[in-house]
């Protein structure tokens, strides 16, 4: 399968605060922020719990599944990895298993595909393995 | 205990801006059209730069305060402020931070600036070139999301969706920007005016909402105002305008990371713009012309619904051009042709005009306006508004 975008897009840098989100999803998993004082679902990394302040933020694998919350289509290229691509999809995706915390990625679909907030999609892990480091994003699909 | 507040405190004395260039074409080099937009802040309110004491910005301005007052000979430098944040959210917080200096005495003559000459250093519209991104954007850039534009809209497509609002609504908010620039000789879109089979025509920058006329320009340029203490403006030559409220900040987490803000689709405004009218001691129905801070038509439309002047459900019907047009709609709207159409000077181009207008003076005048408010950059994080007055508001 072909990745979603052209090569040569900036990669993720793997901060310390992201480091368990990143290794998860090398291994295949959906793995996120989960405080260990309340209980709250944290998403992006942070070093603090934005709801009762503890340091102990823990990381928990939660279902690779969602909703379409908001969605974009770009077509102007705004970085020369992209000129002559696209248009593309990008998605906001809410997760209901982890607190509708919510993450960004692109719909693997066709270019024209409409698209619908509230769609049920699943997870797409895209490996970058000839990075270096390697890396893997999350994509989203709709569910079948 | 008296009411802490700056309502009738401070008063904009000068404005001043270069010429507008588009991007790339401006002749001078960016510090030297902040010093052209100061000196000409300065000549306007009738006061020697000398005697500024103080300067304040935003959006991480490279014209920094020593060197303007090294360059300038001022005599002693009192107050020097950034405000957070990018873009123009904070173009109404960098003439509130000068006005809250000049009211507590920390200052006396403080100039509020922004210079920004795109076409010299990085433009906005285009991907950081890095070969890794982190924080915030490690979560966005390898999936293609790196411009300001894509970084909004999906927010736009969430509120748009949500009530149903159609993009006719904020085609009439780019046609009112570039109806109003064909009389402002100032203007970039001077002499370039915009149609409905235009704008439809233009090609898409992001779908669903943003084609290229929904997006502001990238500009070359200077803008300028100059703060004093209100009885001292009542001694200078022109008409005085007040500070009458304003309001920076953000609602809960509106900077929440990877898109988590808990109120998304949202220009930021909730509270921001109801602290803004607690000062002012009006509300939306008082204000006779709006200039409201256009990055994207949809960040617009956020902004009016929550600073009160545009009912969502209303949104299809109220939005249409005659509305927004000087001297004879409803609410006449960036009467002096705004970021879209006059000039990407991150919004200080439409303080500019808010004083203008209160002074009689503008191109597209409004019959006798006694408040005039200005929405600022919306969308980012902190945002920032203020209203302008009249003495007959006082």
């Amino acid at each position: 399968m072909s990745n979603a975008l052209p090569p040569g897009l900036p990669a993720p840098a793997q901060e310390p605060v992201a480091k368990p989100y990143w290794e998860g999803t090398r291994a295949g998993k959906l793995v996120i922020q989960r405080c260990k004082g309340c209980g709250a679902h944290q998403w992006g990394p942070e070093w603090v719990c934005h709801r009762c302040h503890s340091f102990d933020l823990g990381w928990e694998e939660v279902a690779p599944r969602g909703r379409i919350w908001s969605w974009q289509r770009p077509h102007h290229p705004v970085h020369p990895a992209l000129s002559g691509f696209g248009p593309y999809t990008i998605v906001l995706v809410e997760l209901p298993d982890a607190g509708n915390v919510r993450m960004v990625g692109n719909l693997l679909c066709e270019p024209t595909a409409p698209v619908e907030i509230g769609a049920e999609v699943e997870a797409v892990f895209e490996p970058h393995d000839e990075a270096d480091p390697p890396y893997t994003l999350v994509q989203w699909r709709l569910k079948g | 205990m008296s009411e802490r507040t700056l309502r009738g405190k401070v008063a904009i004395a000068g404005i001043g801006e270069t010429t507008y260039y588009k991007h790339g074409q401006s002749p001078d080099a960016e510090f030297k059209l902040a010093l052209q937009a100061v000196l000409a802040a300065c000549r306007d309110a009738g006061i020697d730069p000398k005697e500024v004491d103080g300067f304040a910005s935003y959006g991480n301005d490279r014209s920094e305060a020593v060197r303007l007052a090294a360059a300038l000979g001022i005599k002693e430098l009192r107050f020097s402020n950034m405000h957070w944040g990018g873009g123009g959210g904070g173009v109404a917080a960098s003439v509130a931070n000068a006005a809250a200096a000049v009211h507590s005495g920390m200052a006396n003559c403080v100039i509020a600036f922004r210079s920004l000459a795109q076409g010299q250093f990085a433009r906005y519209g285009r991907g950081a070139a890095v070969a890794a991104a982190a924080g915030d954007d490690a979560f966005l850039f390898p999936y293609g999301l790196m411009s300001p534009a894509q970084r909004f809209a999906m927010k736009i497509t969430r509120f748009m969706t949500e009530h149903g609002i159609r993009h006719e609504a904020l085609r009439s908010i780019a046609m009112a920007s570039y109806h109003h620039a064909q009389t402002n000789p100032r203007a970039v879109m001077y002499g370039r005016p915009l149609t409905e089979e235009k704008y439809d025509a233009s090609r898409w920058i992001v779908e669903p909402f943003h084609r290229l006329f929904d997006c502001c320009q990238e500009n070359d340029g200077a803008g300028a105002v100059l703060v004093v203490p209100a009885d001292r403006a009542k001694d200078l030559p022109h008409k005085p305008t007040y500070l009458l409220g304003t309001a920076q900040g953000g609602h809960h987490r509106s900077a929440a990371p990877v898109h988590n803000a808990p109120d998304y689709a949202s220009a930021h405004f909730p509270t921001v713009a109801k602290n803004m009218w607690a000062m002012a001691k009006l509300g939306p129905q008082d204000v006779d012309v709006v200039q409201a801070y256009e990055n994207f038509t949809g960040g617009v439309l956020l902004s009016l619904v929550e600073h009160g002047f545009v009912d969502p459900k209303k949104a299809n019907e109220f939005l249409v051009l005659e509305n927004l047009l000087a001297p004879t709609g409803r609410m006449p709207m960036n009467t002096s042709g705004g970021n879209l159409a006059e000039c990407y000077m991150h919004g200080l181009e439409m303080v500019n005009e808010a004083v203008r207008q209160l002074r009689g003076t503008a191109c597209n005048q409004v019959p006798n306006p006694e408040v005039v408010a200005v929405l600022g950059g919306p969308m980012v994080t902190p945002v920032s508004s203020l209203v302008l007055g009249t003495e007959a508001t006082l």
